[in-house]
């Protein structure tokens, strides 16, 4: 008899434990983005967090309570402001959430019937005859639109995992044979770029190690297993070797909206010394990590860790008399950049405002 | 083995006198090439004779000459003799017998500073390591000399297949017999002290070479029937081949050396051991005292006008006159805050950190890749120098040219401190020609429990590459602060022209 009314309270009650539920995951997911950043945890690449993301965003679409997509778009910024703030480096759950966000206001677009690209291009003719604010409010209610945007973002998902492959694809465009590239640290992207350029053309690289955390030896060793010809280099070696290399390619934590980067320290002096021997430059990124970020801010712009990795514990005598700094970011501007590789193709630096408008709505810029 | 050498020295003669008659009967039938090649051979075969001679064919520190001719007569031996429009062919040979001839009438031809000789630099072996001929050479005289040969360690990136790279772990003292007979025991004790890097920077190393001479000075007697200034400069050639193969000598090594083996040269034959002895000491000590040690109170007195208070200012790496130019600004009381830039494997910023310190400068610590997030605070930057080269580049620590290049992008102004004996006549452009590969297992770095490239001897397309030095182009370098003056980065040939005429 009670299990029937168990069962009975189960049947008419599905929210708060479909709630719960997500809550849960949400927390589950700050606290590992909290994890991930201070280096302890498993460092995790920016493909998987976006992926875990739009995960994330998908279950809040199907398990929240909301009737019209102005509650959806409430819901999701108000849990986007509370993942960023748990993280602010990592920039592409923040990518993600605005691409999210562009995906319902365009499903409601469609769904109320009207075009899509007059909604999008805010011409200079429609805001003189607008007349003030923007009358959209995302009220109304339309039945198709959870099914819509679930499967709009099924499509994101498939285009996230399909990124690497993409940008790997297009390896051997850039790179002819016999050629010596160098790179900095490790970035999976650029890994893959590599390692499927090497499967036809003999080239040379020369790796720069990027302490003090030392990614490059990883890479290093990764690229050498798949036959490159590897070199490790010290970061002080940069300027002296860069006059035999013929392309740097690096990826990236981040692509700004000026088309700048916020890439791993080391990165500027990298970036001066091609640009002092004319070497072209050019970033391997997926569009996840392209933000609608400047980079004016100097407070949040940059992060640090623990200066333990830079002077250790065993130095102590001078350890209370010194200031340290480990910054683990460096901003490069936009005319050190050859080139932006990425899924959908090459583009100049001076580009990237473009493609910008066509991810993110420009409302969605602040969450 | 003087007898030896001597015999050796005679052949040498022999060999050279019957390649010019060969050389006259083969020019018949020769090419212009020839002459081209004959007459640098000429001038550098006498040029090999005794160090009297100004040294301006003298590159870098340089082995025993002997081996010099050598190597050019095989490579004319070796070419084949061609046959081309007779005519000119005999125009030639006629001024090449006459010209043979001249050479062959004056035995030192003095080369006078002023005038511009067409001077052949005498590539050092160091730089050489590709080419087995002069590998099997040095091999031969080390031999002789009764030294071992040192063995390269590691895959070498292709890159730099023509200089050394040696293993820290392998000293060279392992190779020697205990006691040595052929080395003196404080010269054993350098080597090994330079091999692991217990005594490195230029200064440190050359205070330290002319100590361990001085020691060699006290005890060395003359044998009989010989002269103190042949013979103390035939005594330290082993030597100078044992440090070099410890370590690759440096400018400032070199230009010591050369200056000592000058004086000992010039010691009158008349002199009485005890006498000699005690003047080449004095010298020494007074080379010391002129070259280092004054010198660094000169820079230090015009750098102090440079740095104002509020100052923050940039140094990279442990050079021991930048510090003491610190040192001695912050006595002073000048305020100002030192950012001390570090770079791995090395590490010699902390050095410095501790030294600046403990004098209770304010300091801030950083890595090289960090330079370009604390340059914007920056407002000198001051750089040490190992050599300073005649085309005006700054040969240094490896990443200062890197600091030079960012702090260049950032508008902060460069200067390089340097004393004039460490200026070095030749000339580089890139940091590949003429460089030091040090121990590549010194990348090799324990994380958090892992280490990446413990094994990577086993795989055989990864490469580890550990450079020394690097050069800094003068556009980079805002001015540079010597003994003489503060003088612009390209006016270094001209110091190096009144030195010259000075002596």
């Amino acid at each position: 008899m009670s299990t029937m009314v168990q069962v009975v309270n189960l049947t008419t009650m599905p929210g708060p434990d479909k709630e719960t539920d997500l809550t849960e995951r949400i927390e589950a997911f700050l606290s590992d983005l909290k994890r991930g950043g201070s280096g302890t945890g498993p460092l995790r690449g920016s493909a998987e967090t976006a992926r875990e993301t739009t995960a994330l965003l998908r279950r809040i679409t199907a398990q929240a309570r909301w009737s019209s997509a102005g509650d959806l778009m409430e819901i999701i910024r108000k849990e986007g402001r509370r993942i960023t703030a748990a993280q602010p480096s990592e920039t592409t759950v923040g990518n993600m959430i605005r691409r999210v966000l562009k995906i319902v206001r365009e499903e409601y677009a469609r769904s109320r019937g009207s075009s899509e690209e007059t909604d999008q291009q805010e011409s200079l003719h429609k805001l003189l005859t607008s007349g003030g604010l923007s009358e959209e409010n995302f009220r109304q209610h339309f039945a198709t639109l959870k099914a819509n945007v679930i499967e709009a973002i099924n499509e994101l998902l498939t285009e996230l995992e399909g990124t690497t492959d993409n940008i790997a694809m297009q390896a051997l465009e850039h790179i002819h044979s016999n050629e010596v590239i160098m790179t900095i640290g490790r970035s999976r992207t650029v890994e893959a770029f590599l390692k499927d350029a090497a499967r036809k053309r003999k080239f040379h690289v020369i790796v720069a190690e990027c302490a003090p955390f030392c990614q490059g030896h990883e890479m290093a060793t990764s690229l050498s297993k798949a036959g490159i010809e590897t070199t490790v280099i010290a970061d002080a070696a940069i300027f002296a070797v860069m006059s035999r290399v013929n392309k740097v390619i690096i990826g990236t934590q981040t692509v700004l909206a000026n088309g700048g980067l916020r890439a791993v320290n080391g990165t500027h002096t990298l970036a001066l010394a091609a640009k002092h021997h004319s070497t072209p430059l050019i970033v391997c990124a997926p569009m996840f990590k392209l933000s609608p970020q400047f980079p004016n801010e100097e407070d949040t712009f940059h992060k640090f860790v623990s200066p333990h990795e830079v002077l250790p514990f065993t130095e102590g005598e001078i350890l209370s008399k010194v200031n340290v700094h480990c910054p683990v970011f460096d901003y490069v501007p936009p005319e050190l950049i050859t080139l932006f590789i990425s899924n959908i193709g090459g583009h100049a630096p001076s580009y990237i405002y473009r493609l910008m408008s066509e991810l993110y709505h420009p409302e969605d810029h602040e969450l | 083995i003087k007898e030896e050498k001597q015999r050796l020295r005679k052949e040498k003669k022999q060999q050279k006198k019957n390649k010019e008659k060969k050389d006259e009967k083969a020019s018949h039938e020769s090419e212009k090439k020839k002459n081209k090649e004959e007459k640098p051979v000429s001038a550098a075969a006498p040029a090999s004779q005794p160090p009297t001679q100004p040294s301006t064919q003298k590159a870098v520190p340089a082995p025993a000459p002997v081996p010099v001719p050598v190597s050019e007569t095989p490579a004319l031996a070796d070419k084949p003799a061609k046959t081309k429009a007779d005519l000119k062919a005999e125009r030639r040979a006629r001024q090449e017998a006459e010209r043979a001839s001249k050479q062959a009438a004056t035995s030192k031809p003095k080369a006078p500073p002023n005038e511009l000789q067409p001077v052949v630099k005498r590539l050092p072996e160091h730089v050489q390591v590709d080419n087995p001929g002069v590998l099997k050479k040095l091999a031969k005289k080390l031999e002789r000399q009764q030294i071992p040969l040192r063995l390269d360690y590691g895959y070498k990136v292709s890159l730099f297949s023509h200089l050394h790279q040696y293993s820290r772990k392998a000293p060279l003292t392992q190779q020697l017999s205990i006691p040595s007979t052929v080395i003196h025991p404080a010269i054993v004790r350098l080597g090994l002290q330079y091999s692991q890097g217990i005594v490195a920077g230029s200064n440190a190393r050359s205070v330290a070479l002319l100590h361990a001479f001085k020691q060699v000075i006290r005890d060395y007697t003359t044998p009989p029937n010989e002269e103190l200034s042949r013979d103390l400069v035939n005594k330290l050639k082993p030597y100078i081949s044992f440090l070099s193969q410890c370590r690759p000598l440096s400018a400032s090594m070199g230009n010591a050396i050369k200056y000592i083996k000058k004086e000992i040269s010039n010691i009158p034959s008349q002199c009485k051991e005890e006498e000699a002895k005690r003047k080449l000491l004095s010298c020494i000590d007074c080379y010391i005292d002129e070259k280092i040690i004054l010198a660094a109170k000169a820079i230090a007195k015009s750098s102090i006008e440079k740095i104002s208070n509020g100052d923050v200012i940039l140094v990279y790496g442990c050079s021991s006159l930048v510090n003491h130019i610190l040192c001695e600004a912050f006595e002073k009381n000048i305020k100002f805050r030192v950012i001390v830039v570090d770079s791995r494997p090395r590490l010699e910023g902390r050095e410095a950190l501790r030294r600046l310190v403990q004098r209770g400068i304010s300091c801030t610590y950083v890595l090289i890749s960090a330079v370009s997030y604390i340059l914007p605070e920056v407002s000198k930057v001051f750089l040490g120098a190992h050599a300073l080269l005649a085309n005006g580049y700054v040969m240094s620590r490896v990443g200062t040219s890197q600091i030079a290049l960012v702090a260049k992008a950032f508008n902060v102004p460069v200067l390089v401190c340097c004393e004039t004996y460490k200026f070095c006549e030749r000339v580089q452009t890139d940091s590949f020609v003429s460089n030091e590969l040090d121990d590549p297992d010194d990348l090799i770095v324990t994380r958090k429990g892992k280490t990446q490239l413990e094994h990577w001897q086993d795989v055989p397309s990864l490469g580890l590459l550990n450079l020394v030095y690097d050069v800094t182009p003068p556009d980079f370098v805002d001015l540079v602060i010597t003994d003489l003056g503060m003088i612009p980065c390209t006016s270094v040939p001209v110091v190096l022209r009144v030195k010259n005429v000075d002596q």
